[in-house]
């Protein structure tokens, strides 16, 4: 089958891309970069740019669609234009196409309003609560692609938790700079249950979703790796993977989360590019559980997760030991 | 205008209204009808309205033809919104009953009649309007609070249609020679009583706030609705003013009348009861299982007056109708035999046939044979010296004068005793001297910490309470229940002070002056002989009710199991098996030690005490163990030789780690060491020695017998005992009744045997879930088997994890967490919702960490590895500085605690202390 994959020069678009190249798909690619994807043809554009789109999607039978603005900081509008507005063009340009069916990667954050998550299935996306503009646009486009889900044309959202593995700048770079410099706190000592997804267990999950939309269309499931861990021994993991100290000072969660909301607004308002040190966003994900129901996710996708916890940290271990020596 | 509010109200759209303003009442329930009274408050003629939650005309709309009738009697200030629940249930297809649920005149949305009517009145009043229904069939009353007594002279006065009796927290008597409870006295009194009842509404919603939890508004304002008003609250005043302080009153006549009647009463009866209620407490309960002694008793400890809102008393009446037949008279229970195999021989065959042997009869044969002068019990004092002791002349002696002086005292067959006096001498003969007299003797223990501990005894209510100087002050503080008897003389002033009525020391002496005088008294051996209580790590302390021949059974076991018989000389420390020296014919002597607390057992003590008597047996419990080895080196020059005596030793109460053992053995090098398995309820079920122990584990490391491993290796079931399991489902519950063998099968432990339990005590809802399937107990842990019949034990069914695929039980990974040398005890448990549990591992290391948290990392990354090689994947590892322990063992871990820690720690939150 012909398989559109935008946002394909990210970590996990890239690693899904190649992952359906590998099952004899035959692969396209949309982004403003190159995807480095061998096999695959890439279509270069931005979302915002209708008839780049329509030109990637057309002869797709089923695209599987990543790019959004991933960011903790921003203004609106750029993420109602990409996330939101973005999505409705590729559902539209996809549906003027006749493609069959998409799958929409979303984010358990378009669902959380910043309490602790312990053991929950997917929870409907809420645009209202979620907490910052990635989140909450997530959310506006996860109900926009569902609600466009139609039996000639299904549609199913993938909301895979923490990605990261080798490569990853969201969290595993961000944390191992934070942890060479010291900046890296531990809240409330960091002993909240948090599950994560290594990238190839969410690629798979992802190219299972497109394989079983006969199952999962018109629904959203978290996939995780399905082993929660204490964030600070998670953080540990990395550190030691990346060959940094681990951290050893601990903040309260409370006055993170308070810090990380004043620098979010301030970054925002003077204008900075660079990533803050604290966001409200980060010092949620560090001091609040957020682990999930797993079963039902596995039994819709019939897929369960290749690489554990484990086994991750060590191919992390290796690839940073490689680009060491 | 009376009683037309509320027609105003129904017209049309007035269903509406009603199940909005009621919530849990199908509108279809509520119905009036006119009542021609016959009470004499009433004028000849008078025709009352009554407003009725019934559901007749809906179960024969929908062709359901109910078994029965319920007639719910609510009490002041309530009305029969109290009994929706029981409506709902009665509608339900499978099992209808009829429910009619008053409201009494005054009351509720019933007629406001202007008159006081009394408790006379009232009963006629209800006979009047089960007249008017035209109610025909067979009835079981329900009645709550005044309700009950109402709903009792209901029956008394319709004997050929009453089929049985419920009551809910209410009192038919009251004895003259007591105060009424404070609360009740309060409103009684003038200054406050038409103030507090009728003119405001204090009294309704102090009533209402006695519910636990609290009462939703919508149910309060559901409660409230029918008393709004001043006008509408005269009834509520009047029922308050009809409660007979004393003989004097109008009503009282009534109520003699009821409560005398009861006795006669001889359908099946349920009392279904919330102890946390500030009028009719335990005592009043007490009064109706004298006047009803066949009745089921269920205490929902924690619950209170409201219990019918505290609690589902719905399910376990419909069971309970169901297991009467609906509507059969009362039978006696039959025993049934254990259902399917089991390991082991069956004990429950011989029950009927066995020749019963009272306790104390090998007591009175070797008071009065050769060895007659020779020592039966000691206590050692602390300087290592014997500080008391007892022939076996002198122990029979002082047993039969002891018991002929408490049946002066005015204990009794059927008496309960509560024994608050240390294991030695004292504590022997006051138990066996009430054993004799066939009182029950209540042995609460300090081991379940003092709020358990009064928990426990206020539930027990004894009518007489044993005590030495400090368990009779905190009697008096805590308001435990019983006339009190002290051990040795007191100072009148003291006397006065504790309530004390006399003491042993007295009692003795009377029962001597009056010579052996003791009139041959047969006890019956199906008759109770004790509570005991179970630990409380899980929930709170459970009585534990045993009758004389499963007392005898349990002496039995032990014998048969261990050989342990007249000649055997035992150091008790560990008071279940020490209390059944005498019985077993044996010597015994209790160590120095402070045995609330078994971890003051010292070496020392131990070595003296079995010096005293030249011990051939040693009873300790694990705690009393690990001190005795902690203190080794104290032993003095003669210690040694008296502990190379020991030829046997039992360890019991929770599960001793094979590394102690083999430290035990160091010291006492000629003994067969034994951890007997069991419980409060069934002891002992299985028995392993050392030995056993290593040969066991050794095949499970080799993999050479299938079942072998994950679990401590409990042995074999003992003597006359059958041991099976209930297999665990996917929830981490065993709701099959098929009892199975097969090696290697994970499920709850039954055990079948002559020394079980005979039920809970007061915990009918309890014993019934525990005697299922029927014959067998379940004992709440979970095990195996393996190929060779051994039984390996799991941990508790309660503490199972729900991981996604997984049944977790705890002990397999616990103990492969313990053999890392940096741990010492090792707790898994779980946090998130069952089915998706994520597993926990709670450490305590050596040496201990400072403060509660997350391990460190390397640490974790250990126990993780540990736990994976006994097949479990740990998701967190915390590290605590002591585990949370039993107070009695001092070695059961409160996995339940440590859960909710972990939630908590896990969600996010501040660590703090589990």
């Amino acid at each position: 089958m012909r398989v559109l994959v935008t946002g394909a020069s990210g970590l996990l678009g890239r690693e899904v891309a190649r992952l359906l190249v590998r099952q004899g798909h035959v692969v396209a690619t949309f982004q403003r970069r190159p995807s480095g994807v061998d096999g695959a043809t890439d279509f270069r554009g931005s979302l915002t740019d209708a008839a780049a789109l329509r030109r990637a999607v057309e002869g797709s039978e089923g695209i599987i669609h990543l790019a959004a603005k991933v960011s903790f900081t921003g203004r609106a509008a750029e993420f109602d234009e990409v996330n939101v507005e973005g999505t409705r063009k590729v559902l539209h340009s996809a549906r003027a196409a006749g493609v069959r069916d998409v799958v929409f990667v979303s984010s358990p954050s378009v669902a959380n309003s910043g309490t602790s998550i312990v053991g929950l299935g997917a929870e409907p996306a809420d645009p209202q609560h979620a907490h910052g503009n990635y989140s909450r646009t997530k959310a506006e486009a996860e109900l926009l692609a569902l609600a466009a889900d139609a039996p000639d044309f299904r549609v199913a959202a993938v909301r895979p938790h923490i990605v990261w593995g080798p490569g990853d700048t969201q969290l595993v770079e961000r944390v191992l700079a934070r942890a060479s410099r010291n900046r890296l706190p531990l809240l409330d000592a960091g002993a909240a249950l948090i599950d994560t997804t290594y990238v190839d267990n969410a690629a798979s999950a992802i190219v299972a979703a497109l394989h079983r939309m006969e199952h999962v269309h018109g629904r959203s499931v978290v996939v995780s790796n399905g082993e929660p861990r204490p964030v600070g021994e998670l953080l540990a993991g990395i550190c030691a993977a990346g060959g940094v100290a681990v951290p050893s000072w601990t903040v309260p969660g409370a006055v993170a989360r308070a810090a990380g909301a004043v620098v979010e607004r301030l970054w925002t308002w003077t204008g900075r590019q660079e990533e803050p040190p604290m966001t409200r966003f980060l010092a949620e994900q560090l001091s609040t559980a957020h682990w999930f129901d797993q079963r039902e996710t596995r039994e819709l996708l019939d897929w369960t997760p290749a690489v554990s916890l484990d086994e991750g940290l060590a191919r992390l271990a290796e690839h940073y030991r490689g680009a060491g020596g | 205008m009376h009683g037309c509010w509320f027609r105003a109200e129904r017209g049309n759209g007035g269903n509406r209204l009603v199940a909005t303003l009621w919530p849990g009442v199908d509108p279809e329930w509520s119905r009036t009808i006119g009542v021609p009274s016959t009470s004499a408050v009433d004028a000849p003629g008078t025709v009352r309205r009554w407003h009725v939650l019934d559901n007749g005309a809906q179960l024969s709309r929908r062709g359901l033809a109910p078994a029965g009738t319920l007639l719910c009697v609510h009490g002041n200030p309530t009305w029969s919104y109290l009994w929706r629940t029981l409506l709902a249930a009665g509608s339900d297809a499978a099992h209808p009953w009829r429910v009619v649920a008053v409201d009494q005149l005054d009351m509720g949305y019933s007629e406001r009649s202007g008159t006081f009517r009394r408790l006379a009145d009232r009963i006629n009043d209800l006979g009047d309007l089960t007249d008017a229904l035209d109610l025909d069939g067979p009835v079981v009353t329900v009645g709550h609070d005044w309700g009950g007594v109402i709903s009792l002279g209901w029956a008394l006065a319709h004997p050929r249609q009453v089929k049985g009796v419920v009551l809910t927290n209410t009192a038919v008597h009251h004895p003259s020679d007591s105060a009424i409870p404070p609360a009740l006295r309060l409103a009684l009194h003038p200054l406050v009583h038409r103030w507090g009842t009728t003119t405001s509404d204090a009294f309704l919603r102090v009533t209402h706030s006695l519910a636990n939890p609290p009462l939703p508004a919508d149910i309060r304002d559901a409660y409230m609705a029918p008393y709004r008003g001043a006008s509408r609250r005269a009834g509520v005043g009047n029922f308050v003013a009809d409660i007979p302080a004393d003989a004097s009153h109008p009503s009282f006549p009534a109520l003699t009348c009821v409560a005398e009647g009861l006795r006669g009463l001889k359908v099946p009866a349920l009392m279904l009861w919330g102890p946390r209620d500030p009028i009719f407490s335990d005592r009043y309960l007490k009064d109706l299982i004298t006047r009803l002694p066949h009745a089921d008793v269920h205490r929902f400890e924690g619950a209170g007056h409201l219990v019918a809102e505290d609690r589902d008393i719905a399910t376990p009446v419909f069971q309970w109708l169901a297991e009467h037949g609906g509507v059969s008279a009362s039978q006696p229970d039959t025993v049934e035999e254990p259902t399917s195999g089991g390991h082991g021989r069956n004990g429950a065959a011989e029950r009927s046939q066995a020749g019963f042997r009272a306790l104390w009869e090998s007591l009175g044969e070797l008071a009065t044979g050769p060895a007659n002068e020779d020592i039966a019990v000691a206590e050692m004092a602390p300087d290592g010296s014997v500080g008391r002791s007892l022939s076996w002349q002198q122990l029979d002696r002082n047993i039969l004068d002891l018991a002929s002086g408490l049946r002066e005292a005015g204990v009794g067959n059927g008496s309960r005793v509560s024994l608050m006096v240390p294991p030695g001498v004292d504590l022997t003969v006051a138990l066996y001297a009430c054993l004799r007299i066939g009182a029950v003797v209540v042995v609460a223990d300090a081991g379940l910490g003092t709020r358990g501990l009064s928990r426990a005894l206020k539930g027990a209510t004894a009518d007489f309470l044993i005590g030495i100087d400090k368990a009779l002050a905190a009697a008096s503080v805590l308001g435990w229940p019983g006339r009190r008897i002290s051990v040795r003389d007191l100072p009148a002033a003291r006397r006065r002070i504790l309530g004390v009525e006399t003491s042993l020391t007295a009692l003795a002496g009377l029962g001597a002056k009056h010579g052996s005088g003791l009139p041959v008294h047969i006890v019956d051996p199906d008759a109770p002989a004790a509570v005991l209580f179970t630990s409380g790590s899980t929930g709170p302390a459970k009585g534990v009710l045993y009758t004389h021949r499963q007392l005898a059974a349990m002496r039995d076991t032990l014998a048969e199991t261990f050989g342990i018989g007249p000649g055997a000389r035992l150091v008790a420390g560990f008071a279940p098996f020490a209390l059944l020296g005498p019985a077993l014919g044996a010597v015994s002597v209790t160590p120095d030690m402070d045995v609330t607390a078994p971890r003051t057992l010292t070496a020392r003590a131990l070595a003296d005490a079995a010096a005293a008597i030249d011990a051939t047996v040693v009873f300790a419990s694990p705690a009393a163990l690990r001190n005795v080895l902690a203190t080794r080196d104290d032993v003095s020059g003669a210690g040694h030789p008296a502990l190379e005596g020991v030829g046997l030793l039992l360890s019991a109460g929770a599960p001793v780690p094979e590394r102690l053992l083999a430290q035990v053995q160091q010291l006492l090098p000629r003994a067969s060491l034994h951890t007997p398995y069991g419980m409060t309820e069934a002891l002992p079920v299985t028995d392993i020695s050392l030995e056993q122990i290593q040969a066991a584990d050794a095949e499970a490391a080799a993999g050479t017998v299938a079942g072998a491993g994950n679990g401590v290796c409990v042995g074999k079931p003992v003597h006359g005992a059958r041991v099976a399991v209930v297999p665990l489902a996917a929830d981490g519950t065993a709701p099959g009744s098929h009892a199975v063998t097969e090696a290697g099968v994970t499920g709850e432990i039954l055990v079948s045997a002559a020394h079980v339990k005979e039920a809970y005590d007061r915990l009918w809802l309890t014993q019934r879930g525990s005697i299922s399937p029927p014959g067998w107990h379940r004992t709440g842990d979970v095990g195996h088997f393996d190929d060779a019949g051994r039984l390996w034990v799991e941990g508790r069914l309660a503490h199972v994890v729900t991981a996604p695929g997984a049944v977790v039980t705890p002990v397999g990974a616990e103990r492969a967490i313990e053999s890392l040398n940096c741990v010492r005890l090792a707790a898994i448990t779980g946090v998130g919702p069952a089915g998706t549990q994520a597993v926990v591992a709670v450490v305590e290391t050596v040496p201990p960490s400072r403060k509660a948290g997350l391990a460190a990392p390397a640490l974790a990354a250990r126990v993780r590895e540990a736990a994976l090689e006994a097949g479990v994947m740990v998701s967190a590892v915390l590290a605590v500085p002591a585990q949370p322990t039993d107070i009695r063992h001092n070695a059961k871990i409160d996995r339940t605690r440590l859960s909710r820690w972990a939630s908590r720690v896990l969600a996010g939150g501040r660590p703090g202390e589990p």
